[in-house]
């Protein structure tokens, strides 16, 4: 089994943590995981902000840096969504303004390989537990592109429940966007403030020590949000909850 | 669209200042959540939602991809069944011809059940330079009209306001239009719903002229169908001498039964309801019964221009159920006046940039207001991909393109005030195209992150004023990665 | 270039895309959804039941009955709710109205909406109920009469004759019915949900809608 780690730029450069525990979770369940070296970003900024064409030389680069292997993990529902949803619909663009196929070859050869990590656990390793613990109450918010577009379910959750000492306490309006929302986050800041400051209200009612969530760059806006409120919830990254062992505790 | 809208603020403008009303904000959260909940209990009820989504979908698509032929067809049904049908290629003909048509009855008053196409057109403010006083007759486009306000929602105009104001609005100014209400009104829903039964009455029992919208046209009988609640469609459908219904030509579905599609999808999304109190069939004239004169006015108005649009052209599907507006979490912040348009919510952000086109400060601004959370396309019972059309919009606004506006191709040229960000998107994805530049980039933010401030300033406070931001890490995962697994890939 | 011609030669221009040759049918439309919604048939008696349950969910008054008991209670129902006058569709069996004590206005063409909103109560049968809905549906038959007659009075006695009128459903209804009728579908009496989005009932239609089951 060939697979590589797509860290993503937000995890690269602001969350290496998030990309380390992916990695020793994986390598724990026998994967061996491969770094390419010549990935980057997904190009889901430019993309969302509707800069398409900023986008094209992001989705060659994905397809040539992932080429010979055939797991692609990532630690963000968004950037799977990204290339799941997306990729396609910028090669078939491509192609109707009559520059060829040549990403529409390569969006297809992406989308089909590219797992968002609880996907690729429970669905290709055929996990439910992986030896984790994590002596602690959680509360988890389901990301709105994992939640709707990856379609992702009980997975995180099925996760999570496996995971020892963990206590998991229900997030009411879980399934409500946090307003994050990438550039929507400062083109709307008031409206992403607002739902923000909600979310971060239904998670301090859980009483939860720290809230998860599949996409560090959600839990950038909740954590940020959070510490704003003065509010002593830690935010952490699904991966590195699954990362920790009692050998190995989260530090 | 209608004038009132002209020179509407930016949409994140319009929304902060919304964001900051706390009746407002009151208002609408305990609106939307109370709709939100029954409209799941009420499509949980059918077993096989998806298929008849899937359905209206097809139904939709189908007539939208023959729309001429349908409308042919539809004419020639309605004409054989004794309707006047007339074109109307935008908002001031629509206007032009309904005028025309009520001053050639001699009456100076109509009465109107609730039509999204005529507040689109402007139709009332048309009537009244005319001399024609045009009485709104839904509850809550009342509440609209007497309060001298805009309507904020789709299916309840007047959803941004509480039973407390609606009282007062009531016991001020129903006294101006006609029957006052009643001493002593209070505030509960049933007094005030009784207040605007006896305000109305007096009108519909005299009413000669009626005006209407409708929410599907069935092409093979020349059908046309409205649904509704309260009993005020069927008051303006049936009592008047004359009827003209102003209709969207996007409206038109091929046959009887696909009726059987939308008459289940559309109750349960929009009021939630297993089906509505009231839905009004009528084809042509009938002898004896209802109006004996009516007309049919098909409104083109940037309809066509939305359908040259490949993608774009999925909003057209809509059946104006509104339940992407009551699960919107942009909507129930905002409210539905920041969207500066007769289509406020997810909805209206992508039908209105694409009927008046993005050439204003709000129409530019629309498809940017939402955090592409996805709660829109799965509500929606025509499955309209909402997050895909506002990105498809947003390209539209920063990089231009061909489109079609009043039937013409022309070439837009990206919006003002985007050059900034383009500059610095350029600049990204050049950094990102080239992961040296990329670790160079993240060795040096390392090296400074002692310095780093707690709070930006300039465009950066958007996002500090309310967000710690993150630290900036010792090293980034690549460097960690080459430093642990050196040359190793 | 009128306005027909050019609204209909923009769509032509904006749907460029669409093959020159495809025809509406070939496209799909799927129809696999359900023409009748639970498990397995029905009995007649469960179908009534649900059509009962359904009307008073939505607040209509259910009574039951046979033809024999419907002129009984009829009158009864009239009785109760003070009906003094009653205004019938001109082809309503004369007899069910026979134990009433009422001032019957037969509906003619003359008879003008003020008159009718001085009339207490309407009577009619009806085309077809819908089970899964509560719907009851009009189409203008002997026994029905013109759409007003239904509409401004503030009373409404409804009967539907069990099994004979009854559908389970929405597609069922669809078929059963004339499009060229004026239709009226009414669910429950007329409400509203524009204060707070929160279901009111009683605005324009009838406040009362009494529906009675007939069944031998």
């Amino acid at each position: 089994m060939r697979v590589a780690l797509f860290v993503t730029c937000v995890n690269d450069t602001l969350y290496p943590r998030t990309g380390r525990a992916v990695v020793s979770l994986l390598e724990r369940l026998g994967v061996e995981v491969a770094f390419p070296q010549a990935q980057s970003c997904c190009g889901q900024p430019h993309f969302n902000t509707g800069y398409r064409h900023e986008t094209e030389p992001l989705v060659r680069r994905f397809d040539a840096a992932f080429r010979e292997y055939e797991y692609v993990v990532t630690p963000s529902g968004s950037c799977a969504a990204m290339v799941r949803d997306n990729y396609p619909r910028i090669g078939a663009k491509a192609a109707a303004e009559g520059r060829g196929r040549a990403l529409a070859e390569a969006a297809a050869r992406s989308v089909p390989k590219t797992y968002e990590l609880t996907e690729f656990l429970v669905d290709v390793l055929g996990v439910t537990d992986v030896g984790a613990y994590f002596p602690h109450t959680v509360t988890y918010h389901p990301t709105c592109h994992g939640l709707r577009v990856l379609g992702l379910r009980d997975r995180p959750r099925r996760l999570l429940e496996h995971v020892k000492g963990l206590e998991l306490r229900e997030l009411p309006g879980a399934e409500e966007c946090c307003g994050f929302g990438g550039t929507f986050a400062v083109k709307n800041a008031a409206v992403s403030a607002a739902m923000g400051a909600d979310k971060a209200g239904h998670i301090e009612g859980t009483g939860a020590e720290a809230v998860c969530t599949v996409d560090n760059s959600c839990l950038m806006h909740i954590g940020g949000t959070l510490a704003r409120r003065g509010s002593g919830i830690r935010p952490v990254h699904l991966a590195e909850i699954l990362a920790a062992t009692e050998e190995e505790p989260y530090a | 669209m209608s004038g009132t809208y002209l020179g509407m603020p930016a949409f994140p403008k319009a929304a902060r200042e919304a964001v900051h009303d706390q009746t407002l904000r009151g208002n609408l959260r305990h609106a939307t959540r109370t709709i939100r909940d029954k409209r799941a209990r009420a499509v949980a009820e059918l077993e096989d939602w998806p298929a008849l989504r899937a359905a209206g979908r097809a139904v939709k698509d189908r007539t939208l991809r023959h729309l001429d032929r349908y409308l042919v067809q539809l004419e020639e049904a309605v004409t054989a069944a004794g309707g006047i049908v007339h074109w109307a290629a935008d908002a001031d003909e629509a206007n032009r011809i309904v005028t025309h048509l009520v001053k050639a009855t001699g009456e100076s008053e109509v009465v109107k059940v609730k039509s999204m196409a005529t507040q689109e057109i402007g139709l009332n403010e048309a009537l009244e330079a005319e001399g024609i006083r045009a009485y709104e007759t839904d509850l809550a486009e009342l509440i609209v009209q007497l309060g001298e306000d805009r309507p904020s929602h789709i299916l309840v105009p007047a959803i941004h306001r509480n039973r407390g104001e609606i009282r007062d609005i009531f016991a001020r100014t129903m006294g101006e239009w006609g029957r006052p209400a009643p001493d002593g009104l209070t505030d509960s829903p049933a007094e005030l719903a009784e207040a605007a039964r006896l305000h109305l009455r007096e009108k519909f029992l005299r009413a000669k002229v009626g005006i209407s919208g409708a929410n599907f046209m069935v092409a093979e009988t020349g059908t046309l169908v409205v649904v509704e609640s309260e009993g005020n469609g069927r008051m303006c459908l049936t009592l008047p001498e004359t009827l003209i219904s102003v209709v969207g030509i996007e409206k038109v579905v091929p046959t009887w039964q696909d009726l059987e599609v939308f008459l289940q999808l559309l109750p349960r999304s929009s009021t939630a309801e297993r089906m509505n109190p009231y839905t009004s069939t009528w084809t042509g004239t009938t002898d004896g019964d209802g109006p004996q004169t009516f007309h049919l006015v098909l409104l083109d108005n940037g309809r066509t221009d939305t359908l040259a649009d490949e993608v774009g052209r999925q909003a057209l599907r809509c059946i104006r159920c509104s339940a992407c507006l009551n699960v919107c979490p942009v909507y129930e912040r905002a409210g539905g006046h920041a969207y500066g348009s007769v289509y406020p919510g997810p909805i209206g952000a992508i039908l209105s940039p694409q009927l008046r086109g993005t050439q204003t400060e709000i129409d530019a601004s629309l498809p940017y207001a939402s955090s592409l959370c996805g709660a829109c396309y799965e509500v929606c019972p025509v499955a309209i991909d909402i997050p895909e059309v506002l990105v498809h919009l947003r390209e539209r606004v920063v990089e231009g393109g061909e489109v079609t506006r009043r039937g013409v191709r022309v070439t837009l040229k990206p919006a003002k005030g985007h050059a900034a960000e383009r500059a610095a998107m350029r600049a990204a994805r050049w950094t990102l195209d080239h992961p040296g530049a990329l670790r160079a980039g993240q060795r040096l933010a390392a090296r400074t992150r002692r310095v780093h401030p707690q709070r930006l300033p300039g465009p950066g406070r958007a996002w500090s004023d309310t967000r710690a931001l993150p630290e900036v890490p010792e090293e980034s995962f690549r460097h960690w990665w080459q430093r642990t697994r050196g040359g190793a890939r | 270039m009128n306005s027909r011609e050019r609204v209909l030669a923009r769509v032509r221009r904006a749907l460029a895309d669409v093959p020159r040759e495809e025809r509406p049918r070939d496209f799909p439309v799927p129809r696999d959804y359900l023409r009748r919604h639970g498990d397995g048939e029905r009995s007649a008696a469960r179908t009534a039941a649900l059509l009962a349950g359904n009307l008073a969910d939505y607040r209509a008054v259910v009574h039951r009955t046979s033809t024999a008991g419907l002129p009984g209670l009829l009158a009864r129902l009239l009785a109760e709710h003070g009906s003094r006058s009653v205004v019938l569709p001109p082809g309503l069996p004369p007899e069910w109205l026979a134990a009433a004590d009422v001032t019957v206005v037969r509906d003619r063409e003359t008879v003008t909406p003020a008159e009718l909103d001085a009339v207490d109560t309407v009577v009619t049968g009806c085309a077809v109920a819908i089970a899964e809905t509560g719907t009851l549906v009009l189409d203008g038959g002997p026994d029905q009469g013109r759409r007003r007659i239904t509409l401004v009075p503030d009373h409404h006695l409804c009967v539907v004759r069990v099994p004979g009128q009854v559908v389970d459903s929405v597609p069922q209804a669809l078929e059963r019915l004339d499009p060229a009728r004026p239709l009226t579908w009414i669910s429950g009496p007329s409400a509203t949900s524009d204060i707070e989005l929160d279901r009111v009932e009683g605005v324009h239609g009838p406040r009362t809608l009494e529906v009675i089951l007939v069944e031998d």
